[in-house]
């Protein structure tokens, strides 16, 4: 019995809504982030998922690039938070309210 | 020709452009001569189109076209201007007069330092004045008409420092503006009535005007009169105008500017006949006439004698060309220029020996001190007086007849009777200032300098021998020149019964006599006879300007001080207050969702995706 | 078979998600990412996708996971969750919770509409995922991306180096000298 498209796209959103939460409900800023690639592999997943359903290959390439941007996010990303980290002391993610208006 | 034309207007102008651009610079020497060559000038050049005009017959005008002003369908104003008899009367009297008022205020204005200011500004006058006299449309007589009222308030309020100076030019251009509102209606329902504004083509479409359309016309320009020549009941501005310096009181306020109303009516003499108001002219004046002679009774302010005096005259004036005879009140027009210019040009002699004071109660004896002076005041007076044979008494006969001649019996009475009462009025100021014993006798005036008396002394011969100007005995030069080029309706007040006739024109001057007669028994010594409540009400002139203060003056402060404080501060204001505060309030509202919260921003970005997700699904 | 790898690696990755999301030190969230990394690349294998399933561990597992690992080490910062939180209320925390069920159930009930009817199985072309396939396309349809791609990781090597560089301790002249007056008038008094 092969498992239908269906499941893997429904695996993909639970997975992706849990990264959504964390990233809402978390202070930690390494923990957001670790987050967002989480919900960045759910859409790798439905992604390969939809490929695999219509046999392009189109779905396996966008993955790819996904992963190549997610890899310079995540360097750009923790650059940064490094470069916070000097200054504050702390990686709370609501501390860093310069934007109030 | 008309370079002529062109050039009495343009050389007073470029008199004044110059004084005014350069002439801070220059010399008081140098300003005095530019300001006084060009108004020489300017008469010169209207002696050669004296001689013109009289060669030619009387209906021709000297024209000079300079260039399109309006041009709106078939409505076509140019800039044009017209040299025609009535004109070159004007032109020689502003010029003539103006040129020895010129001459005057050098020695006058001695040690201003503003001079250059003033040249400017009374050549500037010179120059509007002609400009109204020889405007050869409505508009451009308006635009002369205004520009005199400007000039006139730059002069009245020469000494602007001062603060009376000050309130007392803008009194004038007040009281004036009013009157230029009515004349500017008046234009514009002659415009609706004839489509042009062209004296020529106005005088032929006059048949086919509506006639309440013209009286309406008619009586709405005369209104603008009343605020330039000071009648009732616009005169106000004009006593306080004596603020200003004396030269310009002199000349504008005596000789010029004031008489622009009576040069008005003549000018539009075609309309007026036709109109029906010139018995409401005749009444207007015979009225202010009595009134201001009555007024001026009552005056301690030298000055203020002659203004009210002046304001009289105009009256005259204004009763002779009701009476129907234009050319007997451009005769007093031009008569008046002599001797009231005489008077004031005395009274400022006073006022230079005396360190400008004016009050009567204070002068006195001069007489003595001041000979020339004294004469020169001496022969004006009586000139005013109306006594022969100077010249005040041929012109006020003329109107005077004039009235008779038309059965205006009531007016002529009234007449008779101011002459009586000018003549008490300016006996009265003769006595106090130069007869008598002097008030304060540690002063020692000395007489005018001779740049000042010679200006003195030719008005004084004028005022003298001017009479033979209009006296019928000799053939009455004046008359022929100007009545020939008016309707032929005017006629020179036909001969009646020349007993009756004689009888009659004896009576202004008996009245006179008795005037002085008056005069002299009552302030001889220079006494003050107490007049009580007369007194009273004569020295506030019968509370005119009380009355206009209290119901025009205080309301009007009343309501700009409402539009300013309330309609301005509370309600304008807190309009745009209130809308910025809302705005304010509106944004500060807005502000509390930007709480600078990542995580806030990111479950917003999630609720918009799941709406939009929500939305897809349901399409 | 297939249905029993997918039931398990499903539930792994579940369940490293849990952990991601709900760990209190970051070293423990870093772990179950790796949890999740490894269980979602078996999922890819099953759907035919060998070469990104391989990158997915190299790539994903082995370089970014390293790097995070990495920053935690040079951190070590305290928990904030603990503190009471100067950020927003308690009625974020509902809406987080109420949209991601909602947005869960807005899919799962498109997904059933839309798939649960049984799809059969499409015929794919030999090779379909595997290298060398992946590179034919790369290199032709998706060869402008694939430069643009180059491009970018340089421009993120350049920003990783730049940004965290250590900030320079030298301080101007001018700041020099007023720190020396500073010192020398506080001595004088």
């Amino acid at each position: 019995m092969t498992v239908p498209p269906s499941a893997y796209v429904l695996l993909s959103i639970l997975l992706f809504v849990l990264g959504g939460l964390g990233v809402l409900l978390r202070r930690t800023a390494l923990i957001v982030f670790m987050s967002i690639e989480l919900m960045l592999n759910s859409v790798n997943l439905a992604f390969l998922s939809f490929a695999r359903m219509h046999g392009d290959l189109s779905g396996q390439l966008v993955v790819f690039f996904v992963l190549v941007i997610a890899a310079v996010e995540v360097v750009v990303g923790l650059a940064m938070l490094i470069a916070l980290f000097r200054t504050h002391r702390a990686v709370d993610v609501d501390e860093m309210d310069l934007l109030r208006g | 020709m008309e370079w002529v034309v062109v050039g009495i207007v343009a050389l007073p102008l470029a008199g004044a452009v110059t004084n005014g651009l350069v002439g801070g610079r220059l010399s008081a020497r140098a300003v005095s001569w530019v300001g006084c060559l060009v108004v020489l000038g300017a008469f010169g050049l209207g002696i050669l189109g004296i001689r013109d005009l009289s060669a030619a017959s009387p209906q021709t005008a000297l024209r000079a076209v300079l260039w399109e002003w309006i041009v709106s369908g078939d409505f076509r104003v140019a800039w044009e201007l017209q040299l025609d008899r009535l004109a070159a009367v004007m032109v020689l009297v502003v010029t003539g007069v103006g040129f020895l008022i010129h001459v005057y205020s050098v020695g006058y204005m001695r040690g201003e330092e503003a001079i250059s200011r003033y040249f400017t500004y009374l050549n500037l006058f010179v120059a509007s004045m002609l400009l109204l006299v020889l405007g050869g449309n409505l508009l451009v007589l308006f635009v002369g008409w205004e520009l005199v009222g400007l000039c006139s308030y730059l002069l009245i309020g020469f000494w602007f420092e001062r603060e009376p100076a000050a309130a007392a030019g803008r009194k004038a251009f007040v009281t004036n503006r009013i009157g230029d509102a009515a004349f500017l209606l008046g234009l514009c329902l002659l415009f609706v009535i004839f489509q042009t504004l062209d004296f020529e083509a106005i005088r032929e479409r006059l048949p086919q005007a509506p006639p309440g359309a013209l009286t309406v016309a008619a009586l709405l320009l005369f209104a603008g009169a009343t605020g330039k020549s000071a009648q009732l009941p616009l005169y106000v501005w004009l006593p306080d105008a004596m603020e200003g310096p004396t030269p310009v009181s002199a000349l504008i306020h005596a000789a010029t500017m004031v008489t622009a109303g009576v040069y008005l009516v003549a000018r539009l003499w075609p309309l007026y006949l036709a109109s029906g108001v010139l018995p409401v002219v005749a009444a207007v004046g015979a009225s202010t006439a009595l009134f201001a002679a009555t007024v001026a009774v009552g005056q301690t302010d030298l000055k203020r004698v002659l203004a009210y005096s002046t304001i009289s005259q105009i009256g005259y004036m204004f009763l002779g060309l009701g009476a129907g005879s234009a050319v007997a009140g451009m005769f007093h027009l031009t008569a008046h220029a002599f001797f009231k210019a005489l008077l004031f040009l005395s009274a400022g002699s006073v006022m230079h020996a005396m360190h400008d004071l004016i009050d009567m109660r204070r002068l006195g004896g001069l007489g003595r001190a001041m000979p020339f002076t004294a004469a020169s005041f001496l022969v004006g007076a009586l000139s005013l007086s109306g006594i022969p044979p100077f010249v005040g008494f041929f012109s006020k006969e003329h109107i005077l007849a004039a009235a008779r001649a038309h059965s205006l019996v009531a007016l002529w009475g009234v007449g008779v009777l101011t002459a009586g009462i000018t003549a008490l009025y300016i006996t009265r100021a003769a006595v106090l200032t130069f007869a008598g014993p002097p008030a304060d006798p540690a002063r020692h005036p000395h007489e005018a300098p001779p740049v000042m008396r010679w200006p003195m002394g030719v008005l004084l011969v004028l005022s003298a021998v001017g009479g033979f100007l209009g006296a019928k005995a000799l053939g009455a030069p004046f008359d022929r020149f100007l009545a020939a080029a008016f309707e032929p309706e005017v006629k020179p007040s036909p001969e009646s019964e020349a007993f009756g006739e004689l009888v009659l024109g004896l009576a202004s001057v008996g009245a006179a006599l008795a005037g002085i007669a008056v005069g002299w028994l009552a302030y001889r010594g220079r006494r003050m006879p107490e007049l009580g409540a007369l007194g009273q009400a004569l020295s506030r002139q019968w509370y005119v300007e009380d009355l206009y203060q209290a119901v025009l003056v205080r309301p009007a402060r009343a309501l700009a001080r409402f539009c300013a404080q309330t309609v301005d501060l509370h309600w304008i204001d807190g309009a745009a207050n209130g809308l910025a505060a809302m705005v304010g309030a509106l944004g500060t509202g807005v502000r509390r969702w930007q709480t600078g919260y990542v995580r806030q921003y990111a479950a917003l970005f999630l609720v918009g995706t799941v709406l939009a997700v929500a939305y897809w699904l349901v399409r | 078979m297939e249905s029993v790898l997918f039931v398990v690696a499903a539930a792994l990755s579940l369940a490293g998600g849990v952990g991601v999301v709900a760990a209190r030190a970051p070293v423990h969230s870093a772990l179950s990412l790796l949890v999740v990394l490894v269980s979602l690349a078996v999922l890819y294998l099953t759907l035919l996708a060998e070469f990104v399933a391989v990158l997915q561990v190299i790539v994903y597992a082995g370089a970014i996971l390293v790097l995070f690992l990495f920053v935690i080490m040079l951190l070590h910062a305290h928990n904030p969750d603990l503190r009471p939180s100067p950020g927003p209320g308690r009625l974020h925390g509902a809406v987080a919770i109420a949209s991601g069920g909602a947005l869960v159930a807005l899919v799962a009930f498109a997904v059933l509409r839309e798939l649960g009817r049984g799809t059969a199985e499409v015929p794919v072309a030999a090779g379909f995922g595997t290298a060398p396939a992946i590179g034919r396309e790369l290199l032709t349809t998706f060869v402008l991306p694939f430069e643009l791609a180059g491009v970018l990781l340089l421009v993120g090597m350049v920003a990783g180096i730049v940004l965290g560089k250590a900030p320079e301790r030298r301080v101007s002249e001018r700041t020099e000298a007023r720190r020396e007056e500073v010192l020398l008038t506080r001595g004088r008094r």
